[in-house]
């Protein structure tokens, strides 16, 4: 019987079709993506467990509303390249999305096959396809529109940042990304290691919004540069799009946390995976990884924190967390990939106290043992300490992952921008403009730490709105954009990290 | 790419370097530094302006050979790019009014202190220099800092130049002499801990400019972090100047030894490499 005929029945019965992966004493060892991708036959077969539904919830769980049974009707056809293109419609960065996006809590969460059998494998199929027409050179350069004589800055070039500027591009305004670093792509670039997301995958993005017109200029601190207001008075753009991240790390606020060796998850994986020191001497900035690895706290970075010092060949390599496995934020996916790997967890148990030796290098904590008391703000389990439950490891590297905040650089140079009292930058929910007229903002700027899809989601809403905002103000001869349907009842669970 | 249009050596292993970077040298402030990666295997090392073009559209700058980076640096020559130059990073210098400025400088330093003696003067205060060395010829930039000063004191620890002695000895006697309202210090941390402890007594503000080891420069990893006043500050974003009596010195000098294992190596490799340079013209 033809793949065309099967039943919906029939199609729910295909098992889900697992992923091939380097294994985990392989992977343990270098810094090679770790899911090795489907080959053609098993996407064409994952697509299949599809059954079409009248009302389909996966769009909605998707915070951008990809046309998902479309683009899984071309994989069943084997248009792959079509399949690729169908979703750059809405996510212009799917062989990252394909990656990094927690699925589990988004369309495959309300996957209707999944309310008995295992849900269809959206993520898999997305980065398929994404990579697939990569792969094999198919990908289409784009159409330059007529463009609009707007000029736009886009400050930052994480996701959010290179997704309002293809968005831009695409409706004819003149882009142009600052970045501060010296390699666009934000955390997708210094913050997720290679063997989830290889820099490859990221520049070939880039090469695309580079052929769209955009330009991206790196080195360049917006704030010390430049205000966001004078981007606007002195250099002639018409307005200003922030997407800095949330890239200020926390430290935990105990005795001895400056011990050498001990690091902030963002300067742990920037030497790495920014500065390949890895590949020390060959990439000249050092790393101190020791043979006891300690790394707290238990979200995505952490877990990128604790798989990528396995890579660094340790003797061991432990992850502490003041809650459970239940409260951790990390994927699932992280987590398991973590445990196979030979990462250790203790759970319930929170640092109190660093030691160091003589050189003031990190050689010993004291921690303490937890346990889960009242709800608090986030409806999450309050950790309290537990009496006389103090005890002492023995550690020569810490890491710590403990959340972000906003850098207030970019704040300081805008003083009029509205934040909350976190520092979290206020934006308009459906235009995305800040309280500063002609600047937006998204991604982890107005949310804090979130995630990838959810920064493209907010980037793509703030484009909509610059770009009617500029209608009006430019007196533009285009039409003014409405949101899509369907985007208006999104409810996806999201994921912290 | 940043092109480097002059170069000139000051002393063994010390070069004045000009380096393009416009918009940079159109915004940057005295006190504030910049971030260099010479090409795409580098390491991002900071390093302090001591003048810039606005119009030629240049940074001046002093490179202190020490280890790899820097090293190799200071071997590139005139019409040589650097890959990456990123800044202004940090905060403008700034130093309370009312009585003299003493602007100390050691190392590199001098060159660091003389936009901000320059600064000073222009705003009509008295402006003192005193640059530091251990011998004659690791002494910098006299006659810019003088060109900046009032008055200008060398000292040399083997007095083979100006004054026997520490930049203190010079510093206490400026103090006991005139009113001092202000010292700005920047060079080895020695120094600036030295110079901090012979001000604290007399009250008189002082700032360090605090050379932690940094990645970023922008406050995103916390490398840089310093205690002040028993507070974790971020060197690179909060600074790089802070209280001088408030610096914990100890901290800052154990931390910038993190990794002495890793640039013996890395110094190995430049020998390596500098050899190879050598014997194949
Ligand atoms: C280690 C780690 C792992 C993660 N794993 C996942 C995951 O698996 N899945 C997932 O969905 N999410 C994950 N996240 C979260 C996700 O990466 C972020 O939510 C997302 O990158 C936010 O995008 P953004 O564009 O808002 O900011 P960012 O990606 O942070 O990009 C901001 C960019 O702005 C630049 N910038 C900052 N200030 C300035 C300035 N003043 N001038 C110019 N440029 C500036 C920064 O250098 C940076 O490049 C992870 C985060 C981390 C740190
Ligand atoms: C704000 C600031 C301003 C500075 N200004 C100047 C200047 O104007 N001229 C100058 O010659 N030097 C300056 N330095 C010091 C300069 O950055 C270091 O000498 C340089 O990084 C050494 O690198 P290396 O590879 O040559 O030597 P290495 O052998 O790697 O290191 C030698 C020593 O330099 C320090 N160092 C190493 N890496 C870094 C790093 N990434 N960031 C900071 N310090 C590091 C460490 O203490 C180390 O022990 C400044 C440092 C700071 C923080
Ligand atoms: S150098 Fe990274 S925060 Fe200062």
């Amino acid at each position: 019987m033809e793949a065309k005929d099967l039943t919906p029945r029939q199609r729910m019965q295909i098992p889900r079709q697992s992923m091939p992966e380097q294994k985990p004493e392989i992977r343990r060892t270098n810094f090679n993506e770790v899911p090795l991708g489907y080959d053609e036959q098993t996407a064409i077969t994952e697509a299949d467990r599809c059954i079409k539904c009248k009302v389909p919830h996966c769009i909605d769980g998707c915070p951008v509303n990809i046309d998902i049974p479309g683009f899984l009707e071309l994989i069943t056809r084997g248009e792959f390249a079509a399949a690729a293109r169908k979703i750059k419609e809405t996510n212009v960065l799917p062989a990252v999305c394909g990656r990094v996006c927690p699925q589990e809590n988004q369309c495959e969460a309300v996957c209707v096959v999944g309310k008995k059998y295992k849900p269809v494998a959206i993520g898999r199929l997305e980065r398929f396809v994404a990579d697939y027409e990569r792969t094999h050179n198919l990908v289409v350069d784009p159409v330059k529109p007529k463009q609009t004589g707007c000029k736009i800055a886009v400050v930052g070039s994480g996701p959010a940042g290179l997704t309002v500027a293809s968005e831009m591009a695409r409706r004819g305004h003149q882009v142009v990304v600052y970045e501060a670093l010296h390699q666009p792509g934000g955390v997708l670039f210094y913050g997720i290691p290679r063997f989830r997301l290889p820099g490859d995958v990221i520049k070939s993005e880039l090469e695309y919004l580079k052929k769209m017109g955009v330009e991206i200029h790196v080195n360049t601190v917006i704030g010390k540069l430049a205000t966001p207001a004078e981007l606007m008075k002195d250099m002639g753009f018409d307005a200003v799009f922030l997407g800095t991240g949330a890239g200020l790390p926390r430290f935990p606020n105990v005795p001895g946390q400056n011990f050498n060796g001990i690091y902030s998850a963002n300067e742990y994986l920037t030497r790495l995976n920014l500065m390949r020191a890895d590949r020390f001497p060959e990439a000249i900035t050092p790393l101190h990884c020791g043979k006891r690895v300690a790394v707290f706290g238990a979200g995505n970075t952490a877990m990128d924190g604790a798989r990528t010092s396995i890579r660094m060949g340790p003797e061991s390599v432990t992850v502490y967390y003041r809650r459970t496995r239940e409260e951790a934020p990390a994927r699932t996916e992280e987590l398991e990939h973590a445990i196979q790997e030979g990462v250790k967890f203790e759970w319930l148990t929170a640092p109190l106290e660093f030691y160091g030796d003589d050189n003031f290098f990190v050689k010993g904590a004291r921690l303490q043992r937890m346990k889960l008391g009242e709800p608090d703000e986030s409806g999450r389990r309050r950790p309290v300490p537990m009496e006389g439950s103090e005890f002492d490891i023995e550690v020569d590297t810490v890491v710590f992952a403990l959340g972000f905040g906003v850098n207030p650089l970019i704040l300081e140079a805008a003083p009029d921008l509205k934040t909350n009292r976190w520092g979290i930058v206020e934006a308009d929910k459906e235009t995305g403009m800040t309280s500063i007229d002609g600047v937006f903002a998204g991604g982890d700027i107005i949310t804090g730490g979130a995630t990838v899809i959810l920064a493209m989601g907010q980037a793509k809403i703030a484009a909509r709105g610059m770009h009617n905002w500029l209608i009006n103000k430019k007196g533009l001869d285009m039409p003014r954009e409405l949101p899509p349907e369907s985007a208006t009842h999104a409810k996806s669970k999201t994921a912290k990290v | 790419m940043h092109k480097i249009v002059y170069k000139k050596e000051l002393a063994p292993k010390t070069v004045m370097l000009k380096v393009e970077a416009p918009w940079i040298a159109r915004k940057i402030q005295p006190g504030q530094f910049i971030i260099v990666r010479l090409d795409e295997h580098g390491e991002r090392i900071p390093l302090s302006i001591s003048g810039w073009d606005a119009e030629a559209g240049t940074l001046r700058l002093i490179v202190v050979g020490v280890g790899y980076t820097s090293n190799k640096m200071i071997a590139l020559n005139e019409g040589d790019s650097i890959l990456d130059v990123v800044g202004p990073l940090g905060r403008h210098t700034h130093l309370p009014e009312g009585g003299a400025a003493v602007m100390i400088g050691g190392g590199y330093g001098t060159g660091a202190i003389i936009p901000s003696a320059l600064e000073q003067r222009k705003a009509g205060r008295r402006v003192v220099g005193i640059v530091g060395a251990r011998t004659k010829e690791l002494v910098l930039l006299e006659d810019d800092l003088r060109a900046a000063c009032a008055d200008v004191f060398v000292t040399t620890d083997d007095g083979s130049y100006g004054r026997k002695g520490l930049v203190t000895d010079a510093l206490k006697d400026i103090i006991d002499n005139e009113d001092v309202g202000a010292v700005l210090a920047v060079g080895p941390v020695p120094m600036m801990r030295a110079v901090s402890e012979l001000t604290k007594p007399h009250n008189i503000p002082t700032m360090v400019s605090l050379n932690a080891i940094m990645v970023d420069g922008t406050g995103m990893c916390g490398a840089c972090r310093v205690t002040v006043g028993g507070k974790i500050r971020f060197a690179c974003y909060d600074g790089p100047d802070f209280d001088g009596h408030l610096v914990d010195y100890k901290e800052l000098t154990m931390r910038q030894r993190t990794y002495l294992k890793q640039e013996a190596k890395a110094m190995e490799v430049f020998n390596r490499e500098s050899a190879g340079r050598t014997a194949t013209p």
